[in-house]
Order: C-alpha cells, then structure tokens, then sequence
C-alpha cells in the first residue's frame, strides 16, 4: 500500500507537507521504545507509536521508514512537525487505536 | 577524513543531529547502504547516550580506506560497571527519560551488534570513551 493510498481512508490525516507520498508502506509496526525500533525497524515500515518528540524523526530518517503514525488522536510537539517537514517523514494522525490502524494493512 | 560533532548533555531537539549528518556525509562518499545503515544506528545510540547519560561529549568519525571509525567521547559521570551496562534491558535512565520511549537497555548492545571491532573504556566520574570500527 502506498501512502497516498491510506489517506484516502478518512481516519487518517497526514499532518504536515512533504513532497511526495507514492513511498509504499511494506511493513506496520508499533513500538514506543526507540531503541527497539532502532534495533528492528527497516526501510518501508510505517511506525505507530504515542511518542510526540521531535527525536522520532530522527529514527525515522535514519530507517528510511515510510510514515509515523499517531494512533489516538495523539497530538505531535510543534518541534516535531517542524523536524518532520525538514526530512519529509510523513507524520499521519489518526483517532483509530493500534488494533484497528493494523487491520487496514495486509501485506 | 575526520568529521566532529559536540553533543549537549539534556538536548533532545539536536540529539540525532550527528547521525543524520554523518548518515548524508557517507551516502555522498557511495559507501553502501548496508553499512550506512549499521554506522547511523552505532552513532545514533552513542549520541542519545551521551545526551542523556553524560555531562556532554562529541563524536569523532575516521572514514578511511578499509574501515569506518568512530569515537564517542564524554565527560562523565563516567560507567562504573561496563559489563553490566552492556547487557540487554539494563538501563539506569529516570522515570521522565523512560516516558520519552528511551532507557530501554538496548543501545549499546545494538552499537555493537552493527560493528565490526567495538571498545568501552571509562573511568568513575571523569569520562566515557566508545570507540567502534565498521569494516567497508
Ligand atoms: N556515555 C555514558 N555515560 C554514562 N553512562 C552510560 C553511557 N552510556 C551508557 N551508559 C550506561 O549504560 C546503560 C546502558 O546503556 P544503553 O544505551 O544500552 O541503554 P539505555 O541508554 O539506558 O537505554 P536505550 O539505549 O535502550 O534507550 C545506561 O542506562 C547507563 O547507565
Ligand atoms: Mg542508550
């Protein structure tokens, strides 16, 4: 799935402008411990997780991974977004939990 | 080629700077991505490491013929027990550190399952010296 794809889907609203959204998203994964990511996230993933900060930025461009999703309506820091633009990670909001942001994907 | 960064002690809006610099500064020089890979995620725990475990420090990248080098050097507090510090799920970060999705226990093992060669020295309330070497 790509990502422009997802945000069809309602639910989903991508926060911030990046120049393009034909990336694919080949893998979901959520995770709240950075180091965890850092250790098992890959290219193409789309990561859900409820951290706001500006250093899941930092992970994300450093993975390559594919977009940042926020589940439960979980507001990014200001920072954070700012961050986000500067190295085109999408950053997407969504009011859905975990369970149901993972039954929109199969691989 | 020598490249240095200074990383601050607290400063989480810049942490992940020297990663993502020296991340560009190697796709630039065609080193292959399997190594970038495993050289941004290396100094990505040294450098949260230093900004949240230490005083203040820098890191020191070598991209030589043969072999990536990097030295992460800080100025204390210093690691009192490295093989303790090097095990899976050990970690001695705060409350507030952990709720920022830190402190997991995993960064230093994860520095040195991505190198090739990989050091710890440290003295008690002076300095810790990381020093890992990534095979090209
Ligand atoms: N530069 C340093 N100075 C002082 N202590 C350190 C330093 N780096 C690591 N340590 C100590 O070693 C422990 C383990 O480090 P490690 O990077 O593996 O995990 P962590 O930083 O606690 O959590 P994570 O990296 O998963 O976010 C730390 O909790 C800390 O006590
Ligand atoms: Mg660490």
């Amino acid at each position: 799935m790509k990502i422009n794809q997802l945000l069809e889907n309602k639910n989903f609203k991508l926060l911030n402008d990046v120049p393009s959204l034909d990336e694919g998203i080949t893998y979901i994964r959520s995770c709240d411990l950075l180091s965890l990511v850092m250790a098992k996230g890959e290219k193409g993933d789309a990561w859900i997780t409820v951290q706001t900060h500006s250093n899941i930025v930092a992970v994300a461009s450093l993975l390559e991974i594919s977009c940042i999703i926020l589940p439960e309506s979980i507001k990014p820091e200001e920072d954070t977004l700012i961050k986000a633009n500067e190295n085109d990670i999408p950053i997407i909001s969504t009011p859905l939990d975990v369970y149901k942001i993972m039954k929109e994907f199969s691989f | 080629m020598k490249f240095e960064y200074t990383i601050s002690n607290l400063d989480f809006s810049t942490a992940g700077e020297a990663s993502s610099n020296i991340k560009k500064v190697l796709k630039l020089l065609g080193i292959d991505s399997k190594i970038i890979r495993r050289a941004s995620i290396a100094i990505y725990e040294a450098e949260i490491n230093i900004a949240i475990h230490s005083y203040g420090g820098k890191i020191i990248l070598y991209v030589q013929e043969n072999s990536i080098k990097i030295i992460a050097l800080d100025k204390g507090p210093g690691i009192n027990n490295i093989d303790l510090a090097m095990k899976e799920g050990f970690s001695t970060a705060t409350h507030e550190i952990r709720e920022m999705g830190f402190g997991a226990g995993m960064g230093l093992p994860n520095i040195k399952k991505c190198s090739d060669e990989f050091s710890i020295t440290s003295e008690s309330g002076k300095y810790t010296r990381l020093e890992i070497a990534i095979n090209i």
